[in-house]
């Protein structure tokens, strides 16, 4: 086990490694300049700010600065946000990601877990069907355009919820929706698969010849065997969630990492947009690796080895 | 005479199925008797599981009974809801599938999965289920038992999975066990020992079983009796001697004329396929591929001709005016091996 996640942790830097190369290399290829009127500048003017900010140095300089630093928690300062360093930047924005992406992984799950259990077991009737159609709908439908609607819908014409913004609770409610959806959707349709598969095991028909009830079969032999294996899906939701939440943080106007993300992009700010991309990808490396071992605590046939 | 506990009369049951009406069991009558152990023997598809799943009512949805009476102590199981199966299920009637690698829940503790009929239906604690699953245990030979009750079904083999099969439809002590082929996905060797540890607890255990199998071989040492099923009915009934060495169905012959003996250079197999049963044939539905059919045979259903107290066969041939064919030699063979052991009994 212990040799297993050294070797794991060694395979997460590696990646971090080389996302982080990646990366830069692709965001020096991206046309711009951090400068919000670069037109109006002398070339005395431009060749100022660029020492300033070390961008006069040969690409590959700037990739080792940059390395160097990162290795030791240095990830720069943001060119936009009045000279903040990345990494304060970064930390007062995550926890309002961490929020919605949490909730909205909480709500997709368990109520995909429970659209696809009622679906399975109702195989073949109209419940079955209608579940279907509504993960169908939910799995096709982009999260921002289901967004806007329950903007216009549920915030201007009901009034229910605030429209946009973050701070209360009732503001985290329409985003939450909105980032749910997919994964719940997901959700839904496999459980429904791996139910159905599972309800008509072997084991379950012993399970009925043990003179189990329905009820008894089902609590006792299929919701368990059924859900373990939606821990593989935790991680896919999680880059699903992430890149999701870039597009919903702007549209409810959320002051989150995703939000910051985008606009970092928009403006060439070198420095945030590595900040951003790094955590999101360690994000998702630990992700991963709780997730094996989350599934090896709750399936005894899987074993940690190398 | 034996204590009769299930006499199962003109079962029919039909399957819907897109293509139309399946008539899978087509008037099957049989009995149990206790303590004995009756074969069912037959090829796939010939309706022996369908038979089996009747008698603990776990049939397919997409099946019906379209008539005929399950009397289990004279109660006609048939007619009784799903909370009585539910009382009987594990407890009085019990069933082993065939396949040991599936038939145990995964990631459930062995312990748990042995324990559960006896919490469920004798009202177990924990603690005593633990302690009989434990006794069960040792009781189908899985050593070290104390430590393996608390494994998973992963870290057992195919054939002491089956033994923990075994334990598990035994625990509650059934009248009746429902085998369902369950040694055929079992290697050899591992077969002969699940049949002996099978035979051995219906000694300790005085259970009944029904024993449906494809394999005539495994029959000899297994069976009292033994039904020879094809295409959704019985087409001979009686002891195991009386099948193995006296067949008088055609079918009979050619099942036994296609097992491998010590001299057989080749292996004899019966040509053919079974008839559909969306259109079952009116006469007897082994003539289109019988040799010995006639033409009665494609025309009238033959009724059950007596031979012995216990052997029946549905067969033209035994009709009084039936002309005397000759079987294939091995059939011819265990006739006169036959005579002999009758002659010897005599004496």
């Amino acid at each position: 086990m212990a040799k297993y996640l050294l070797k794991r942790i060694f395979y997460m830097i590696l990646t971090l490694f080389l996302v982080a190369t990646i990366t830069f290399f692709l965001m020096k290829m991206m046309p711009g300049s951090p400068y919000a009127n670069e037109a109006k500048m002398t070339a005395t003017q431009k060749a100022i700010m660029n020492k300033q900010y070390g961008l006069d140095k040969p690409v590959i300089e700037q990739y080792i600065t940059y390395l160097a630093g990162a290795a030791h928690g240095d990830f720069g300062i943001s060119f936009q946000y009045s000279n903040q360093p990345v990494s304060s930047l970064i930390g007062a924005r995550l926890g309002a990601s961490a929020q919605l992406g949490l909730q909205a992984l909480v709500v997709g799950i368990i109520l995909g877990i429970i659209i696809g259990s009622i679906a399975a077991v109702n195989q073949g009737t109209w419940i079955d069907s209608t579940a279907t159609i509504v993960s169908i709908i939910g799995k096709s439908v982009p999260n921002f355009v289901l967004a806007v609607l329950l903007q216009y819908y549920i915030g201007l014409k009901l009034g229910w919820f605030p429209i946009a913004g973050w701070g209360e609770a009732a503001q985290t409610i329409m985003p939450t929706i909105a980032l749910s959806v997919g994964p719940l959707a997901e959700t839904a349709r496999f459980i429904r698969t791996e139910m159905v598969d599972t309800l008509s095991s072997d084991y379950v028909e012993l399970g009925k010849a043990k003179g189990l009830s329905r009820i008894e079969v089902i609590r006792k032999h299929t919701l368990r065997n059924s859900m373990i294996p939606l821990v593989t899906l935790i991680g896919p939701y999680a880059v699903a969630l992430m890149t999701g939440s870039m597009v919903i943080e702007n549209i409810f106007n959320i002051p989150g990492i995703g939000e910051q993300f985008t606009k970092s992009i928009l403006t060439n700010d070198y420095p945030t947009i590595m900040g951003v991309s790094m955590v999101y990808c360690f994000g998702l490396v630990v992700i991963l690796l709780l997730t094996d071992i989350v599934y090896s605590l709750i399936d005894p046939r899987i074993r940690l080895t190398d | 005479m034996a204590n009769r506990i299930l006499d199962v009369k003109n079962l029919k049951i039909d399957f819907h199925t897109y293509a139309g009406e399946v008539k899978a069991i087509r008037d099957v009558s049989f009995h149990l008797d206790e303590g004995e152990t009756l074969a069912i023997v037959g090829e796939s598809g010939s309706g022996k599981s369908v038979t089996t799943r009747s008698i603990i009512g776990l049939l397919a949805k997409n099946s019906q009974i379209m008539g005929g009476q399950i009397l289990f102590h004279g109660k006609d199981l048939l007619k009784i809801s799903e909370k009585e199966w539910q009382q009987i299920r594990g407890n009085q009637i019990a069933m082993i599938f065939q396949d040991p690698m599936t038939s145990l829940d995964p990631t459930m503790k062995i312990g748990q999965q042995i324990a559960e009929p006896l919490i469920k239906h004798k009202g177990a604690s924990k603690k005593e289920a633990w302690a009989k699953a434990l006794e069960m245990m040792k009781a189908v030979g899985i050593s070290n038992a104390e430590e393996r009750i608390n494994q998973y079904p992963h870290q057992f083999s195919g054939g002491m999975r089956q033994r923990i099969v075994i334990a598990i439809a035994l625990i509650c002590e059934p009248e009746i066990l429902l085998a369902d082929e369950p040694t055929t996905a079992l290697d050899v060797t591992v077969q002969a020992e699940i049949l002996d540890l099978m035979k051995d607890l219906q000694k300790r255990v005085k259970t009944s079983i029904i024993f449906i199998t494809h394999d005539l071989g495994v029959v000899a040492g297994m069976a009292d009796r033994v039904n020879v099923m094809y295409a959704g009915e019985f087409l001979e009934k009686g002891t195991v001697d009386e099948i193995f060495y006296n067949p008088q169905h055609p079918y009979t012959w050619g099942l036994i004329n296609s097992m491998p003996t010590l001299t057989s250079e080749k292996l004899e197999s019966i040509p053919g396929t079974p008839p559909d049963l969306l259109d079952p044939p009116k006469g007897d539905p082994f003539a289109p591929r019988n040799k010995y059919a006639m033409k009665i045979d494609a025309q009238m259903k033959p009724p059950f001709f007596k031979v012995s107290e216990t052997h029946q066969a549905a067969t033209w041939l035994l009709h009084p005016d039936a002309p005397k064919v000759t079987p294939p030699d091995e059939i011819v063979r265990r006739w006169e091996h036959y005579k002999e052991l009758q002659a010897a009994d005599k004496d």
